[in-house]
């Protein structure tokens, strides 16, 4: 496994109006992008919640990218500020958790891009497997042997509880 | 047998807050007494574990459960309470998504012990002693519950059938719920026993725009008596945090900090948070944006996940051993 090279799993939000139809135009001029990046369309950027974010990362992401019309050029006006601000926020918080910057980016692509995205997106997909895998799930498993100790105080509760009649 | 139904009550990882709670119902606690045999309270009444151990599967009607879960005894105690209780209710904050014990998620374990067991001022400890989850003496071998690395919820543990919010409860609201159980008129299983709407609709100060250019910290004002908290740049929490407590806290002028929990849809408290805040944000400069953020927010795990670090999407900042930074960690243990 050790030789193996890491392929990190990415999850990316792109907006239906820029950044979908960039990566569409990629894949119509036939520009490459590594596999690892897995696409959800939205509707808008700022449609994405952190709470996505979030779990795609509780559910074993090593990476999520952000993707929306640059600024001013939001279908829906202005949303696209509330995804910058938004991304700010969770970038913040997951600071505090201990995750490493690289893991999250929000990429502006309009739908002439196609170039500038799958750039972005190897160049994630790089930096990604240069941190190593998240496994982000792990954080929560214990060391102990849960079940053996509690093995222990039920015998325990048997032997010292039992009141003699 | 008594007609009457059975009732148990049972704390974990709490501070004792949610038992005073119960008494908070004042006489109507003698009504409780009146429908149901109590069988188990150990913060008010003499019970030994081993009774319990001893009863049939479900012979418990209702089980009252406060308290996260943080140690294998504690584990114990939520598969036994689950195993002989009918109805399992998780009670209050600690119970329903960690609350504070489950702050110890922002840091490790060995932290933990670290301060505890050698830092603090107030410990003598000049042999360096910890409590050890097996210890040999002349008579045999002692055992302790060993404590974990991470706080858990009861509902991460057993599953169980209702949630009531609130740190602690309500008086009227534990009172609500007994009255829905004694009519039988309760939710889906599963569900929040409580109000579905948020803080701010119960909240009496006036709402207009939100629009800030900076966040404020409680000492840094005195808020107007009358306008939303939020519009004064006090990060207040009653946007994504369920009605139940009458919002006591905004109305005297004091930022609701999200004891009663999410709201109503919401799965991870903090994300509401950071999407509500980032929306009042009036800035559209990424720079801007980043400072008022980093300035406003230092501590951004205490101010989104104060009750329900354990119960967030991520539960946990990242342990050294599995590539969290030590720096990190370091400013949490700080902070």
């Amino acid at each position: 496994m050790a030789d193996e090279r890491f392929e990190p799993k990415i999850i990316a939000f792109l907006c239906n109006w820029c950044s979908y139809r960039a990566a569409d135009l990629a894949g119509t001029a036939r520009i490459k992008y590594e596999p690892n990046i897995r696409m959800l369309r939205v509707m808008c950027s700022g449609r994405v919640d952190p709470s996505f974010v979030l779990k795609a990362f509780a559910l074993g992401a090593d990476g999520v990218m952000i993707a929306g019309c640059h600024p001013g050029e939001c279908h829906y006006l202005e949303q696209n500020y509330k995804t910058m601000r938004r991304f700010s926020m969770l970038k913040h918080t997951l600071q505090a958790m201990g995750m490493e910057d690289d893991r999250v980016r929000l990429q502006w692509a309009s739908a002439a891009e196609g170039v500038l995205l799958a750039g972005a997106i190897n160049e994630m997909i790089e930096q990604v497997r240069a941190l190593g895998p998240l496994d982000w799930p792990k954080n929560w498993s214990e060391n102990g042997n849960i079940e053996e100790a509690i093995e222990q105080l039920v015998e325990e509760h048997a032997e010292a509880m039992e009141v003699p009649v | 047998m008594s007609e009457k139904g059975v009732l148990a009550l049972y704390w974990a990882a709490s501070c004792g807050g949610c038992e005073i709670a119960v008494l908070g119902i004042n006489e109507k606690i003698l009504d409780v007494a009146a429908a149901f045999d109590i069988v188990f309270w150990p913060c008010v009444l003499d019970g030994k574990v081993r009774d319990i151990e001893k009863m049939d599967d479900k012979s418990i009607d209702l089980c009252f459960f406060n308290g996260a879960i943080r140690t294998s005894e504690q584990e114990y105690m939520a598969r036994l309470m689950r195993q002989k209780s009918k109805v399992l209710v998780a009670f209050g904050s600690c119970a329903q998504e960690g609350c504070i014990p489950g702050l110890a998620n922002a840091t490790t374990k060995e932290a933990i012990f670290q301060t505890a067991y050698h830092d603090t001022p107030s410990t003598v400890n000049p042999d360096g002693i910890r409590p050890q989850t097996e210890t040999e003496v002349a008579e045999g071998t002692l055992y302790l519950p060993f404590f974990y690395e991470t706080v858990k919820t009861l509902g991460q543990t057993v599953d169980v059938d209702y949630y009531l919010p609130g740190c602690p409860p309500e008086p009227e609201r534990i009172w609500d719920a007994i009255v829905a159980i004694l009519e039988n008129k309760l939710p889906a299983p599963g569900s929040v026993i409580g109000a579905e709407t948020t803080v701010c609709d119960d909240c009496p100060r006036t709402r207009d725009e939100k629009k800030i250019k900076e966040f404020k910290r409680t000492w840094e004002i005195v808020p107007d008596p009358d306008i939303c908290l939020l519009e004064q740049g006090l990060v207040c929490c009653g946007i994504a945090t369920r009605a139940g407590c009458g919002a006591l806290c905004p109305t005297v002028g004091s930022p609701c900090i999200g004891c009663y929990g999410p709201n109503e849809g919401v799965e991870d408290f903090g994300a509401r948070m950071m999407t509500a805040l980032a929306s009042v944000i009036d800035s559209d400069d990424p720079e801007e944006i980043d400072r008022i953020i980093h300035e406003g927010i230092p501590d951004p795990i205490g101010t989104f996940y104060r009750f329900s670090l354990a119960h967030s999407e991520l539960r946990r900042i990242a342990l050294p051993a599995n590539g969290g930074s030590d720096a990190k960690l370091e400013t949490a243990e700080s902070a």
